[in-house]
This record gives C-alpha cells, sequence and structure tokens, in this order.
C-alpha cells in the first residue's frame, strides 16, 4: 500500500487557483472592532483539496466568505483564478454545518436551486429540462441518495440532508467547493461515510476543494495539504503536505504515519490555544 | 449505505389522544353552561342582570330574523376591512421586510401606531366618514393591518444566514432570494397571522358599530341594551362568539392547507397580537 506518496509539487503563487495574500480583517469599525484575521496567506492549487483548521473563532468561517468574495478583506488581497476578488464569485459551490435546505421544496427541487440562478443553466434549465433532471438525480445516487429526489427535506435524516446539501454545492459544476465544517452536526459514524461519498465525488471531478473542520482526522483523510490558523487575530501558522496517496480508506486512519501527523497537528493547535 | 429514515415516517404516540383533544373543549364549555344555568336558577339571579343560557337561547330564537340581518352587516364590513388589510398588511410586510432602511423607517410608526387604542379613533372617523359601513370597515383594517405586517415582516427578516451565502456565492440577485427563498419563508408566518389578523377585523367592526352605526351586532347589542334587554345583548355576544370561531378555524385550515410543510419543517412562526 504507497501510503507515502509524492507530496504534491506544487510551489505556490504562480499556479495558484485560490490565493489568499496577507489579508486583514476586521469586523465593525476601526475603534471597537473584532480583529478577525491579521496577516493571513495561503493558496490552493487548481484541483487542490486544502483543509484548514484552527481554534474556534479564529476566523476559519471569515475565510471562507472572503475567498468566496461575500465580504471584502480590510487589507489584502484575494485571487481567484488569476483575477482579484471584488464580489461574491458565483463559480463556488458552499455547504455549511447547517444543510439549510428549504423545506417548501422536494429534495430534487433542493438540489436544482443553483441551476435557477447560475449561467449558462439558468437560460437552459426550461428547454432542457429532462437533461438536467437527469443529472440531478445521477448526482443524488452517487451521494447514495438514489429515490429520494421527491421526499422532502424533514423526511431525510441529519446525514441524507448533509448529502443533498452537498448535491446542491456540487450540481452546476463550480470550480471552487467551499465546505464550513460540513459534517460537524453528524455522529461519527454517518461523518465517516461522507468523508468517503466526498473523497469519491472530488476524485471523480477534481474541482478545488477548501474545507474547514476541527476534526483533524477528517482534515488528513481528506485534504492534501492542510493549513493551521493561530488564535484570533487569524492567519496560518504552519501549512502541512499530507503525502498519502488517494484514494485513501478507514483503514488509512488507523495506521503510524496517519496517527502521527493528526498528534503533530493537535500539538500545533494546542500551543496556538495558550498564546 | 443510507440511513433508516428509508421507513415511512411512524405515526406520533400523540396522536392517540387526538379523541380527547376533539371532545375537551365541547366538554368544557358543556360543563360551564350547565353551571351557568344552575347558578342563575338557584340563586334566582334575574334575567336582567345576568341571563340564563336558556333565556338567552330564546332570545336567539326570537330575534333569529333580525340578528341574521346584522350578522350578515357586521361579517360585510368585517370582511372588506381584512380585505384591504391583508392587501395593505402583505405590500407594507414585504416592503419593510426587504429593505432595512424602510425597517427603520417604518417600524418605530407601525409600533406606535399599534399602541394606539383604535376605540379612540371611530369619533374622528365619523367626523369624516359620518357613521355606518365606512368607519366600520376602516377600524377592521386597523385592526387587523399591524400583525400582517409584522408576520410577513419577520418571515423575510429571519432567512437563514447560511442560506444567503449559499445564494450570494452562487450570484443570486436581491430579486432571486426573494422570490426565492424569501417570499415562499415568509408564507407561513403570512397565513398564520391571517387567523389571527380576521379574527381582530370582527373586534374591530364590532367595537365600531357600537359607537357608530346603526345596523350590526354592535349596534344591535347596544339599541338591545338601552332597551334593557339583556338576553339580546348576550345573544349577540354569542353570535360574534361563534361569528369569531367560524372564521379562525377557516383560516386555520387555509393555513393548514397551503403551509403544511412548515410544521413539519423548522420554519418557526409566531403569531402577533393587537388592539
Ligand atoms: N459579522 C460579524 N460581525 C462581527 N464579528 C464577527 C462577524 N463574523 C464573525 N465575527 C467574529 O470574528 C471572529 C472569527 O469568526 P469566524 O470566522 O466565524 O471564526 P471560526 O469560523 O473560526 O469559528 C469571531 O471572534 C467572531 O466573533
Ligand atoms: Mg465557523
Amino acid at each position: 500500500m504507497a501510503l507515502m506518496d509524492s507530496p504534491p509539487a506544487d510551489e505556490m503563487a504562480p499556479h495558484a487557483f485560490v490565493g489568499v495574500e496577507d489579508v486583514d480583517l476586521v469586523y465593525g469599525r476601526d475603534g471597537d472592532g473584532v480583529h478577525a484575521l491579521s496577516g493571513a496567506s495561503f493558496s490552493v492549487k487548481k484541483g487542490g483539496f486544502a483543509a484548514v483548521v484552527g481554534p474556534s473563532g479564529c476566523g476559519k468561517s471569515s475565510l471562507m466568505k472572503l475567498a468566496t468574495g461575500l465580504i471584502r478583506p480590510t487589507r489584502g488581497r484575494i485571487n481567484l483564478d488569476g483575477q482579484e476578488v471584488t464580489g461574491p464569485v458565483s463559480v463556488a459551490g458552499m455547504a455549511f454545518q447547517n444543510p439549510t435546505l428549504l423545506p417548501w421544496r422536494s429534495t430534487l427541487k433542493n438540489i436544482m436551486l443553483p441551476l435557477e440562478i447560475v449561467e449558462p443553466h439558468k437560460s437552459r434549465l426550461r428547454s432542457n429540462k429532462a437533461e438536467y433532471l437527469e443529472r440531478a438525480e445521477a448526482l443524488l445516487a452517487s451521494v447514495g441518495l438514489a429515490g429520494f429526489g421527491a421526499r422532502s427535506p424533514w423526511e431525510l435524516s441529519g446525514g441524507m440532508q448533509q448529502r443533498a446539501s452537498l448535491c446542491r454545492a456540487l450540481i452546476h459544476e463550480p470550480a471552487l467547493l467551499m465546505l464550513d465544517e460540513p459534517f460537524g452536526a453528524l455522529d461519527a459514524f454517518t461523518r465517516e461515510e461522507l468523508w468517503s461519498v466526498l473523497q469519491a465525488l472530488w476524485m471523480e471531478r477534481r474541482f478545488t476543494v477548501i474545507l474547514v473542520t476541527h476534526d483533524l482526522r477528517e482534515a488528513v483523510y481528506l485534504a492534501d495539504t492542510i493549513h493551521v490558523m493561530s488564535a484570533r487575530p487569524g492567519r496560518i501558522v504552519a501549512s502541512r503536505d499530507v503525502p498519502f496517496a488517494y484514494p485513501r480508506t478507514l483503514e488509512d486512519t488507523f495506521k503510524p504515519e496517519f496517527v502521527d501527523l493528526v498528534h503533530d497537528l493537535r500539538d500545533h493547535i494546542s500551543r496556538e490555544r495558550q498564546t | 449505505m443510507s440511513d433508516p429514515a428509508d421507513t415511512p415516517t411512524p405515526v406520533p404516540t400523540g396522536r392517540r389522544a387526538a379523541w380527547s383533544d376533539m371532545a375537551a373543549p365541547w366538554i368544557l364549555g358543556i360543563g360551564l353552561l350547565i353551571a351557568w344555568e344552575a347558578s342563575c336558577k338557584i340563586f334566582a339571579i334575574k334575567t336582567f342582570v345576568l341571563p340564563a343560557p336558556t333565556d338567552i337561547v330564546a332570545s336567539l330564537w326570537k330575534w333569529h330574523a333580525v340578528i341574521l340581518l346584522h350578522a350578515g352587516q357586521t361579517l360585510y364590513t368585517t370582511v372588506i376591512g381584512f380585505v384591504f388589510a391583508v392587501v395593505g398588511g402583505l405590500i407594507l410586510g414585504v416592503a419593510v421586510g426587504y429593505s432595512r432602511l424602510l425597517y427603520k423607517a417604518f417600524y418605530p410608526i407601525l409600533i406606535g401606531f399599534n399602541s394606539v387604542p383604535k376605540v379612540a379613533i371611530v369619533p374622528v372617523l365619523v367626523i369624516w366618514f359620518g357613521i355606518g359601513t365606512i368607519p366600520a370597515v376602516i377600524t377592521a383594517f386597523l385592526l387587523s393591518f399591524f400583525p400582517i405586517v409584522v408576520n410577513v415582516a419577520a418571515g423575510l427578516a429571519t432567512v437563514e444566514p447560511e442560506m444567503e451565502d449559499v445564494l450570494r456565492s452562487l450570484g443570486a440577485s436581491r430579486r432571486d432570494m426573494f422570490f426565492k427563498v424569501g417570499l415562499p419563508r415568509s408564507m407561513p408566518y403570512f397565513f398564520a397571522s391571517l387567523k389571527i389578523a380576521i379574527t381582530l377585523a370582527l373586534v374591530g367592526s364590532v367595537i365600531s358599530e357600537t359607537i357608530a352605526s346603526n345596523s350590526g351586532i354592535g349596534y344591535l347589542m347596544l339599541n338591545a341594551s338601552s332597551r334593557f334587554d339583556v338576553p339580546l345583548v348576550f345573544a349577540g355576544l354569542v353570535v360574534v362568539a361563534m361569528m369569531g370561531v367560524a372564521i379562525y378555524a377557516l383560516f386555520a385550515a387555509v393555513e393548514n392547507r397551503f403551509t403544511g410543510w412548515a410544521t413539519r419543517g423548522q420554519a418557526i412562526r409566531f403569531d402577533a397580537g393587537g388592539g
């Protein structure tokens, strides 16, 4: 088993798909504002799977919003695919801990929501309904929800809702997938199932992923690079390549190399929490 | 692979209590009536102080043609006032829920307006419009308008921030957000407010009729009390109460029909009263 595969041989900025350069973020007015980020820098290569870990309240969610242009940095620069981000980017799909499915829509209709908003799908949707329906059904099937499209979200368990939320984030084939603690509210078994679902989707489609998580095993299982953040005001204090070959299995998570990496990250974080 | 929620939704155990739920208000009501009747007979209370239920029924029967006529007038002003309140309340509620600026501008005024006892406005309306149908319609409108505005605005203003982020990251316009999320989401709040609003409209009509009208149940009661026909006053009260229950039940059924998903989904509802 080739656990020690080659680390991603990418050399930072030039080929970065997402580039966060020396970003400060202050919420509210300067005087009494909350200094959420201070000098945060990192980059993610195209098709890469980055995880961001750090103590709670350190600005991980803020970093997500910055990268998708939902908020603007107080200082510094954010690039996406070579362009500076100045407003909502519209090539991103997002999923959160709260699945936020709309209760008045069926699961299938929920998943197809982005198609009603993002071009070119928006204008093609009406005349190519069958094709899009097929696509949505196929995506549902790929996360293990085949046949659940007609159900209302409230009829699904938490894990199933989160699968649907993942589908909604991917239906318009975004180049960038942003996940903010997406499995944080799930039980351990469901969470581990969803790791493999997400890994399979990513290996098949190779979109770029930024995953915020406080579960270090999750980060090591899924990501090719892990960025550790400091306590607030947050910045990246360490970046680790994860050298294990894909696809990773639950078995791998018990191997010494895996466990060592998790411990190493944990040390980093507990040091950060103390300062 | 998929979760056990595959099985059909089981019937909640609470359903077994349905029969006693249905019977409880009838048992209580009949019990109270018997106690009332018995007290009047035992203590020989004079009819013009407190008529017994049988006296009230007799009066209802004796005057049923007149009562029906006046009840029709009351229902008429109630419904017209209510319809205006629905249209106006929906428009203002949407405006206030949609725009932060309008919210800031209107909220103190709405609160102030809602704090004014509407009885105090009726004499002003009489000066402007004379006595009769118009003051009753306007009073009905004024009373039922507020809960609709507040509920619709609340539904719009409480969209989950994550849902907004999902949509904005797709490049959704404010129009998209309004039609795809805000408006459908506020519908349960709207329908919940209707059943409150229609009963308040009835109260408004009756109040206005007791002050400035020569028809309607309110007028009938005032007229009867000036003739010391206390059983007829009580008959009027009974009719108002029955109309109230009937229209409430009607709109509760409408609510259930259109937004049944909200009672199963996670959307929260609340009723705002006024008067
Ligand atoms: N909209 C906001 N207004 C003011 N402060 C905020 C806002 N959003 C987040 N913060 C603050 O910024 C800091 C970082 O928040 P967040 O990015 O949510 O952290 P994390 O996701 O790592 O827990 C926190 O201290 C939080 O209180
Ligand atoms: Mg967060």
